[in-house]
């Protein structure tokens, strides 16, 4: 016995020398050398890096308030935390590193040492079937609604609920309740299974509780929570999205011009990420809007853009200027002036290039720069139906152009931007004003900034150059062709047939 | 390498085997106490009472417009409960325990009857608490609201846990002295009670005369401390000789 132990403390302490170096070299830049999640990289970081002195974890299979398994620490450095800046490591670090960084770790904490702190997982079980039916679902949002989700969540569950700007994390930095609807950003994962068991253990040291007392207290079933979990996943696409490069307008015949026109549910929809501005002054590394979904069509003369983004708030509001104030103070500047909280409003910006590049150079993706402008559009939550075109030859130059800019029109719905623009295909003035051309890829790029998040100005998020293909009208001839061809087959096929029948009856005869 | 990995696993094995026996003591075990020290109710007593000088920072009033059954309990704007003070600047919610001078070694059985705390018209009642270690904290939802009660700790496990309606009840302990747990609703940012959390029942909390008592005192010399949440922290030596009653009365300048 004494001599077990005695190799387990000599073997445990190799495996803290090797995971010091380990943890030095990869972990120490944002989580601090001492582990109070204080290194250079934590300035820059909503959420902030976790600090291992508390022993406080997300991602845990225990209940709330007890420490996490060697398991859980090391699925959330294996995998990392998806919404956050924390990257997976399996595929980085070899297993021994990974485990050494893990045993490295605990020694932060004097919690993982305490023999009456020893962590119990939860048995889970597994989800009850039909989760993806019109009755899991309905059931799930039943329970939604009872247990307080929509509190935080909000009622689509977007993340804007009436107590979301007031969150704050154990160390009072600002936090965000998950938009329900991205759930490849969910910290510790977006399956049902995932989602079932942060419900069971609450996120430790964030505002989500542990809703195991609720079965305890017959509140609701085990499986009324796996509901809630399944209604919880039907609210994300059925896949992750993945980037297309290109979107395309189709021809129609009539523009659709209001945001939730019906015609808009046939069309193809791109998603675009988008990400903070961190290449020129004001950066910013906490860019609330996470991506853009975008469809497009167009008629012989006109062309319509819906952009649809999440948003927790309808800016300007100043329920979420503490919130603001809070993001300023975890977020070190770059800026000489600190600057104070403001009721800015939500802004999104569509760019172009001047002009439809013949080859594949195209203006700095940026906002262009002096010598090749951009030609943007840009919409503001303070004057909806009026976005502003203009040339921005830079982050910090733009100039309105006067005469036939785009029309807009908006809608925000629980936590939900849609515009649409609309704009005549041609253009009186081709050298600022970009004709649209059906049958050609137009460089197109987004920028969008949540004014509740103290975004304005160079703090935004951003997309590089896509592509905008404004489909041509198909030729009569396409529909024609398939139908002549089959026409032909079956007529020569009923000739063969008919010359063989012809034969067979003549040899009878004989 | 062989030898070693085999080890980790024998180990973890024993770790395993070990920890198997105790599951009921894993929620927050508390420490093992030896039985009670005779806490002489003829013991020594302090009394005293708190008060502050200067002008009492208004409470912020609390818009509870998202919670109509919350709001319905008031009937005037209600509102937070950072000083609660009392007659001729008495301060009410100042938990006043012994921060030093009860003899090392000594140990005391916590009761286990549970300190209660509810939450009610969206506030917690009461607003600052004393607990000792081990001992139950029963939290109670008389609200038919969303609550969910997180306990920010450093000595201490933290937890936050949900009580969607009325009638719910959860008991937790905590397994170490700290001065003060927070507590806070995440749903209500304006809700927040704090708990004294202590090895030992001398403690007391200010009422709304500002008086407090701690009694049982053996023989000895201690060092008093009254906490308040917003004016920060006042220390007292007081020295018990027998069952005598000594006063200690704090002054905190409102800020």
């Amino acid at each position: 016995m004494i001599h077990a132990l005695l190799l387990v403390t000599v073997v445990m302490t190799q495996d803290t020398a090797a995971g010091k170096q380990v943890y030095t070299k990869w972990c120490a830049g944002c989580h601090g050398d001492n582990g109070a999640g204080d290194g250079d990289g934590a300035r820059h970081m909503i959420p902030p890096p976790r600090d291992f002195t508390g022993a406080i974890y997300q991602i845990r299979s225990t209940p709330s308030g007890q420490l996490p398994t060697d398991a859980d620490l090391l699925r959330s450095i294996d995998e990392g935390l998806p919404g956050t800046a924390m990257p997976g490591w399996k595929s980085r670090l070899s297993d021994r590193q990974r485990r050494a960084v893990l045993a490295y770790i605990k020694t932060f904490s004097t919690f993982f040492a305490d023999t009456t702190q020893r962590p119990q997982p939860i048995a889970f079980g597994s989800p009850p079937g039909g989760g993806t039916g019109a009755e899991a679902v309905r059931v799930g949002r039943q329970f939604y609604d009872s247990i307080g989700c929509r509190k935080c969540h909000g009622d689509q569950g977007r993340g804007d609920g009436p107590s979301a700007p007031t969150l704050k994390d154990d160390a009072q930095h600002p936090i965000f309740a998950a938009n329900l609807h991205e759930n490849w950003r969910f910290n510790g994962g977006g399956t049902v299974e995932d989602i079932y068991h942060r419900l069971r253990t609450g996120l430790d040291g964030t505002p989500m509780p542990s809703f195991s007392d609720l079965i305890e207290n017959k509140f609701l079933t085990d499986e009324q929570l796996w509901r809630v979990a399944q209604y919880v996943r039907s609210l994300s696409p059925k896949e992750t999205p993945v980037v297309r490069d290109v979107v395309h307008a189709p021809l129609t015949k009539t523009l659709p011009r209001a945001p939730d026109d019906s015609a808009w549910t046939s069309i193809d929809v791109s998603w675009f990420p988008l990400v903070g501005q961190i290449v020129r002054k004001e950066r910013w590394f906490a860019p609330a809007v996470t991506g853009v979904w975008v469809k497009a069509v167009h008629t012989a003369d006109s062309i319509a853009l819906r952009v649809v983004w999440d948003d927790r708030s309808e800016s300007p509001d100043t329920s979420w200027l503490a919130f603001v104030g809070r993001v300023f103070n975890t977020l070190q500047s770059d800026d000489s002036i600190r600057e104070q909280p403001a009721p800015w409003p939500d802004q999104l910006t569509v760019q172009f290039p001047v002009s439809i590049p013949s080859g594949m150079e195209r203006p700095y993706f940026l906002m262009g720069n002096g010598s090749a402008p951009v030609y943007q559009w840009r919409w503001s939550s303070s004057a909806r139906t009026a976005p502003v075109a203009g040339l921005a030859r830079g982050v910090d130059r733009f100039d309105p152009l006067s005469g036939a800019g785009p029309g807009a029109q908006a809608v925000y719905d629980h936590g939900q931007w849609r515009v649409v623009f609309t704009r005549a295909l041609a253009s009186t003035d081709t050298a600022s004003q970009l004709p649209f051309r059906t049958g050609r890829a137009i460089p197109v790029a987004f920028f969008a900034s949540d004014g509740s998040n103290g975004e304005h100005g160079t703090r935004m998020a951003i997309s590089t150059w896509y592509f905008l293909a404004l489909d041509e009208p198909v030729p009569a001839r396409v529909f024609i062709s398939p139908v002549l061809a089959m026409m032909l087959t079956l007529g020569l096929g009923m000739l063969v047939a008919w010359r063989a029948q012809q034969k067979t009856s003549y040899r009878r005869q004989q | 390498m062989k030898g070693r990995i085999f080890s980790v696993v024998g180990g973890m094995f024993l770790l395993t085997v070990c920890s198997k026996g105790d599951r009921s003591a894993v929620q927050a075990a508390p420490p093992a106490t030896q039985p009670a020290a005779e806490v002489s109710a003829a013991g020594g007593t302090i009394t005293g009472k708190v008060k502050f000088t200067g002008t009492a920072p208004r409470n912020p009033t609390i818009d509870m417009s998202e919670e109509a059954a919350c709001k319905a309990k008031y009937p005037t704007t209600p509102t937070e409960e950072n000083v609660v003070a009392g007659p001729a600047n008495a301060l009410a919610n100042v938990f006043v325990y012994v921060k030093s001078g009860v003899p090392a070694g000594q140990t005391f059985t916590a009761p286990t009857t549970p300190v209660v705390l509810d939450q009610n018209g969206c506030r917690y009642h009461p607003h600052v608490l004393g607990i000792m270690v081990g001992q139950p904290l029963e939290i109670q939802n008389s609200d038919p609201v969303l609550h969910n009660i997180k306990a920010i700790a450093k000595a201490n496990r933290p937890f936050n846990v949900s009580q969607p309606g009325a009638g719910m009840k959860t008991t937790r302990t905590f397994s170490a002295p700290e001065v003060m747990v927070n507590l806070e609703c995440n749903v209500h940012g304006w809700m927040h009670a704090y708990a004294g959390v202590r090895p030992d029942p001398f403690y007391a909390v200010s009422k709304q005369d500002g008086s407090f008592t701690i009694s049982g005192l053996p023989p000895g010399t201690y060092t008093i401390e009254a906490w308040h949440e917003k004016f920060g922290t006042q220390t007292a030596t007081v020295t018990i000789a027998g069952t005598e009653s000594k006063t200690a009365n704090f002054t905190f300048a409102a800020r």
